[in-house]
């Protein structure tokens, strides 16, 4: 009975040490990663919105690692050997605006915007087999203001809030067929929304698996 | 049916067409200009090119309504151009064409490439010329004519 009592004590004070030692670490681990900052969760789960509207065909067709842009919902090689050029602009006899005018031709079912050109290569969303490349791949590269015309967070949200060729994606015009061209998976204003989340959770990126 | 006035050549004319015409048959009927040639409707073969405002343009899938004040050119018009001159001056030296259908939509293209690019390599010419088809394949000679004029105008 002594002997019991004896030990009671020392148990309790494990215990004790035992139990505040894991309030600590759990406290520790919440203050990094997503459940110290419900902000992180919800930006990464906006990024992911973002990510399913970048390589949409209306978009990732013309952020290509390849020299020549992609057109379709099946994303098949640009007809016409329609080619890159220096500047992501065609080349002098055969440019992007030789036949992509300010609007779309819906009569010939020529899409068309304010200065039609390629994203620039250090843009490109998709591999040199036309793979579209990961979320986190993607986000990084989004994300690089070395990559992406000094763009922060603000100024990337302004450029898919207000970008004519941003805008055009949901408003692609027709096929020469005369049928609609598809829009991005989720609507312009809920991709704004999505920016607007991302952007104010700090542009987090998706780990690289 | 709409009202357009088209600045062609440095002319201005008068056309009513229905708005989604393309700017091809304007020229060809409207305007009885019909030196721009109809090859595949598409943009795929560079037969119907002309300049907007000096690009080389598809005019088979442009429609009239979307030229605004656009300056077109035409291959009527394209020898009153220093280099367009030269083009054609080189074109005839170097005995480039066959049948012709597709030269003139040759011609604009390669005048493009020459206001664009002084001197071309055989790769500049190839990319840029690259849509415009030619079923009788005179590309060895297009090739020639095109560095034949840029020597002309150097």
């Amino acid at each position: 009975m002594l002997t019991n009592r004896r030990l009671q004590l020392p148990l309790f004070v494990l215990i004790c040490i035992l139990g505040m030692t894991c309030l600590v670490l759990s406290t520790r681990a919440g203050s990094t990663g997503e459940r110290a900052n419900p902000k992180l969760a919800d930006g990464l789960a906006a990024w992911e919105q973002v990510y399913s509207v970048l390589v949409s065909p209306r978009c990732i067709n013309c952020h290509t690692a390849t020299d020549y842009p992609q057109q379709g919902d099946d994303r098949h090689r640009h007809f016409a050997n329609i080619i890159r050029g220096r500047e992501g602009r065609g080349v002098p006899a055969l440019s992007c605006i030789g036949c992509h005018q300010e609007v779309n031709a819906d009569s010939t079912g020529v899409p068309g915007g304010p200065d039609w050109h390629l994203a620039p290569l250090s843009m490109r969303w998709q591999d040199t087999n036309n793979r579209p490349l990961s979320s986190a791949a993607v986000c990084r590269s989004v994300t690089d203001q070395s990559k992406n015309e000094n763009m922060d967070g603000r100024a990337l949200l302004t450029h898919h809030q207000e970008a004519a060729l941003v805008l055009w994606a949901w408003n692609p015009g027709r096929r020469p067929d005369g049928s609609m061209r598809n829009p991005p998976p989720i609507s312009h204003e809920a991709f704004v929304a999505a920016t607007r989340t991302w952007v104010e959770a700090g542009t987090p990126c998706p780990r690289a698996k | 049916m709409a009202t357009y006035q088209l600045n062609v050549n440095g002319q201005t004319k008068k056309v009513d067409a229905d708005p989604s015409t393309p700017l091809l048959w304007v020229l060809r009927e409207e305007l009885k200009m019909t030196g721009t040639k109809y090859g595949c409707g598409i943009s795929a073969c560079g037969a119907c090119t002309v300049h907007l405002n000096g690009v080389a343009t598809r005019s088979c899938i442009v429609p009239v309504s979307l030229i605004g004040n656009q300056k077109i050119t035409t291959i009527e018009g394209i020898g009153s151009d220093p280099i367009g001159r030269a083009v054609q001056s080189a074109w005839v030296e170097k005995d480039v064409v066959q049948c012709g259908y597709c030269q003139s939509g040759q011609i604009m293209s390669a005048v493009a490439l020459l206001k664009a690019t002084t001197k071309p390599t055989d790769t500049n010419i190839e990319e840029s010329m690259g849509g415009n088809l030619c079923r009788c394949a005179t590309y060895v000679r297009i090739r020639e004519a095109i560095k034949r004029a840029a020597e002309q105008l150097a």
